[in-house]
């Protein structure tokens, strides 16, 4: 093991070891002090656009507000998160923010897990002395997946960023400039006709309503939702999910950093591949073929008429005549009941599941 | 996988062979492009020029079916330039000299008129794997879908021993399992080995079923699924009953699987759709999706992890466990159980290298087997120290030829493969609207050569035709699969490609051999 070197500095008056290397934010993270962020996303690269990190460091007898997410913890480091001078700062800051952007929290998807949402409430930004209409607004885009409002961007360039740094699609960039800036396909293209995967990692990671999945849109309020979390049951990378449940339908399916082993991170037929759960196409009711078509039985039927017949077959030409198809698709312990089922109460070993083909 | 996703991004080296994980696996693709951004040299040996291909240091476009030659190769130059980890052979393996002797003939020249790699290339790939500090080896079906794929995993094993990389971080030998619960179906339900890969001609093993299951077991080797086809077709097997797979979609050569299901007496089929397979049935019984039940899934590093219910079951199914519970009773051997979690318990008590897992210690993060008591962390990566054999055994593997090659009538080389968009038969991918957007039809990838040759363009509908059956699909022209090679994915039922794919398995693990057989095009 390599031993990373230690330095001390002092946060909010309380002193903390931290590994060399470790940003300020993670130094006070790593103590318990909640320092707020926008831009920031532990899977991407700092990138110090929003400004709300900032914090008071001290330099001899003056102090500058620095980025706290960018800047490297170091050695007798003297901060402070709370000060007045940061506090006026982040108030500043986020009243430019949302300059430009719309206030329409009562119609707007994100309502409820809105970072600039949140901040807006704790430092008690209600108005803006800048504010001009925003402009943009919902992306013309016949794509299923993904809905991006332009106005709602807070141009934190995190959708930019996971795209490049995590997902290196390279899918979505930076247009324009000054306040025309917005991000999105080149040419205003529409998805399909660019290297986007639709993986969703932009609406996973945007901190406002700007990305987010279109199919759940007007569907649910955030907390109406039950979030219930599973296992992806596609790829055998097995990653931690949450579904979205209102009523009996999954509106949406998210992660969360630091789950494991997939870090927050899904690809498109994990984020997007849940409709057919909820499809018409879906067998609810057990079915026998009678004179070549199906005919609806109920459980007690059909079941009654499967035991009876295997029953049969395995007197008449004994139980190795008999066999089981289990499936990777199925549980570990349905697995096990399908293999405990042959050869318990058929009397078989001729059980197998699809890993071989 | 010996090792863990967690490990990826640390390591220095990655040979990729015969998968494609940014589209068939792409949260693992994720973790290896943290990898490369962290300045892991990756070596690539892939009939097509997939994403990783072309960030690589090395590419090896090799002829699909010639892994054998790649490999020995590779070994090779290793012993002959000196490579070799002395200390990890002479302490942790057995075998050593025959493979030396072996592989003293198959030179890069030789190899290279087998894979269409440059002999300089092999190599560099050896030297590259051999002398980095943390090199592993990832793959996935392209190495095991073959009549050789057991011969391919141990000459991939065989690396592994001759460098010493394995039983350590970010090292090992790593097949990525394709579906969501393939190990734990593996760990399970297996026809010749009882759960956890326990032997029957232990007794003491076979006496704890017994007695908790209060039967007595039929001794007899059961059938794999192949086999189980090949009984149909000789009309001695009578009853199936196919719990959430869709065989005709699955198996290859359909016209045969048809052939054997229809000669059933008893056909019962489980599932949440209306699978090609179902229409098949005498008796179909509706199960739920993942969302609708609970349980636990293991992933390819060995993790179990909890799959919890989000919503009611749809319409009057129910979920698979609960159904086969209930047939079990109505048959007369009584199953019941209130929830998934006592089927847990039951399967750790008789399972060892489950036995420290129950669902409280899985509640947050799921565990790695082995884990063999309640206070055992789980296992991050195998073989630290000792295999489970003891030594690691060298295997002498000569080259095996394919099934069917291309030849006069069947000129071009088929290999099959999965998308990023769609999943296995498509039945759940191809009923999600965020995701048809974007792909919904079948392809087959032609070389821009060979398409000249054949007079078609992009786009184009063509037909491809194998000594088994034909498909329509649209050609996607480009240099991204070799020349003389055509790909296609296997997800679409109305073009189904396993009507082109070939019966021929391999010889241990009857894996069919989806990789390799002939085929033509024709204009349409």
């Amino acid at each position: 093991m390599v031993m990373v070197p230690k330095i001390k500095l002092n946060i909010n008056g309380k002193t903390v070891e931290v590994n060399k290397g470790k940003t300020i934010l993670q130094a006070a993270n790593s103590m318990g002090i909640q320092i707020p962020t926008l831009c920031h996303d532990s899977r991407l690269e700092p990138f110090a656009a929003c400004r709300v990190c900032m914090v008071e460091v001290e330099r001899g007898k003056s102090s500058a507000l620095i980025t706290s997410c960018s800047t490297e913890a170091t050695e007798g480091m003297v901060i402070r998160t709370d000060s007045e001078k940061v506090l006026k700062s982040r108030k500043m800051v986020l009243e430019l923010i949302l300059s430009d952007h719309p206030k329409d929290c009562m119609t707007c998807d994100k309502c409820g897990t809105c970072t600039l949402q949140d901040l807006a409430y704790e430092y008690q930004v209600r108005d803006s002395r800048f504010f001009e209409k925003p402009d943009g607004g919902v992306t013309a885009d016949e794509n299923k997946a993904i809905q991006q409002d332009t106005s709602k961007c807070i141009l934190c360039g995190r959708c930019v960023r996971i795209c490049a740094e995590v997902q290196q699609d390279y899918a979505i960039d930076f247009k324009h400039r000054g306040f025309s800036t917005e991000t999105g396909l080149p040419f205003g293209k529409p998805r399909r006709e660019t290297t986007c995967v639709l993986c969703g990692q932009c609406v996973s990671t945007c901190p406002v309503g700007s990305l987010v999945e279109k199919r759940a849109v007007g569907k649910a309020r955030d907390w109406e939702l039950k979030q219930v979390k599973t296992t992806c049951a596609y790829c055998g990378v097995g990653c931690t999910m949450f579904l979205n449940v209102k009523g009996n339908e999954i509106v949406k399916v998210t992660s969360k950093t630091g789950s494991v082993p997939n870090d927050g991170n899904l690809c498109v037929k994990g984020r997007f591949g849940y409709d057919f759960v909820h499809h018409p196409d879906r067998l609810t009711q057990p079915l026998i073929k009678k004179n070549g078509r199906f005919e609806e039985a109920t459980w007690d039927e059909a079941l009654g008429f499967i035991a009876g017949k295997l029953n049969d077959i395995k007197s008449r030409y004994g139980p190795d005549t008999i066999g089981v198809f289990s499936s990777s698709r199925c549980t570990n312990e349905e697995n096990y009941l399908a293999m405990k089922f042959a050869r318990a109460a058929i009397g078989t070993n001729n059980v197998d599941q699809c890993a071989r083909t | 996988m010996t090792n863990s996703i967690s490990e990826i991004k640390d390591c220095k080296l990655i040979f990729l062979i015969g998968g494609n994980p940014t589209e068939a696996h792409p949260i693992v693709g994720l973790e290896m492009k943290k990898a490369l951004r962290k300045g892991c040299t990756f070596i690539v040996a892939d009939p097509r020029r997939i994403w990783f291909a072309q960030h690589a240091k090395l590419y090896l476009p090799l002829k699909p079916g010639s892994d054998n030659w790649l490999l020995n190769a590779m070994a090779h130059v290793i012993l002959a330039e000196g490579l070799e980890n002395k200390e990890f052979i002479k302490t942790r393996t057995e075998d050593f000299e025959n493979f030396r002797e072996f592989v003293k003939d198959i030179t890069p020249e030789k190899a290279a008129e087998f894979t269409g790699v440059p002999a300089e290339d092999i190599r560099q790939a050896a030297r590259l794997y051999a002398k980095s500090e943390k090199s592993a080896i990832y793959y996935t079906l392209g190495i095991t879908e073959h009549t050789c794929g057991t011969d391919n995993v141990r000459c991939i094993a065989n690396l592994a021993l001759l460098t010493g990389h394995v039983g350590k971080s970010s090292t090992g030998v790593n097949p990525i399992r394709g579906q969501n619960n393939v190990q734990g179906a593996t760990d399970m339900c297996l026809p010749d080995k009882l759960p956890g890969y326990q032997l029957f001609s232990d007794e003491k093993v076979v006496e704890k079923f017994e007695k908790n299951w209060g039967v007595t077991l039929n001794k007899k080797p059961g059938n794999t699924a192949p086999t189980m086809f090949e009984r149909m077709s000789t009309g001695e097997f009578k009853a199936l009953y196919v719990i959430g797979e869709d065989p005709i979609m699955s198996e290859p050569n359909q016209d045969y699987t048809i052939k054997g299901l229809e000669s059933l007496e008893l056909l019962v089929v489980q599932d949440i759709f209306m699978s090609e397979t179902a229409h098949y049935a005498h008796v179909i019984l509706p199960a739920t999706s993942f969302a609708e039940k609970d349980g636990t899934f293991t992933n390819t590093e060995r993790r179990v992890q909890r799959v919890r219910k989000g919503i009611n079951p749809i319409g009057n199914a129910k979920p698979d466990w609960q159904i086969t519970c209930e047939l079990s009773t109505r048959m007369g051997y009584k199953m019941e159980y209130p929830s998934p979690k006592e089927v847990w318990d039951e399967i750790a008590s008789l399972v060892p290298m489950l036995a420290g897992i129950n669902y409280g210690r899985i509640e947050q993060n799921g565990i790695q087997w082995p884990c063999p008591d309640i206070k055992h962390p789980g296992t991050k990566f195998m073989h630290e120290g000792k295999f489970p054999r003891g030594l690691g055994k060298f295997f002498v593997l000569p080259y095996r030829a394919p099934a069917e090659s291309p030849d006069k009538d069947y000129p071009l080389l088929l290999t099959t493969g999965r998308t990023l968009y769609h999943y296995g038969a498509g039945t759940m991918t191809r009923r999600s609207a965020g995701i048809i957007h974007k792909t919904n039809d079948c392809f087959v990838e032609v070389h821009q050569a060979d398409a000249g040759e054949l007079g078609i363009f992009d786009g184009e509908l063509v037909k491809v035709v194998s000594r088994r059956g034909e498909i329509t699909a649209r050609a996607e022209v480009s240099d991204k699969v070799k020349k003389g090679v055509i790909w296609i994915p296997m997800h679409f039922a109305e073009a189904a490609v396993n009507k082109l794919t070939m019966d021929a398995y391999d010889n241990i693990t009857q894996t069919a051999e989806y990789k390799v057989c002939g085929a033509k095009i024709e204009k349409l």
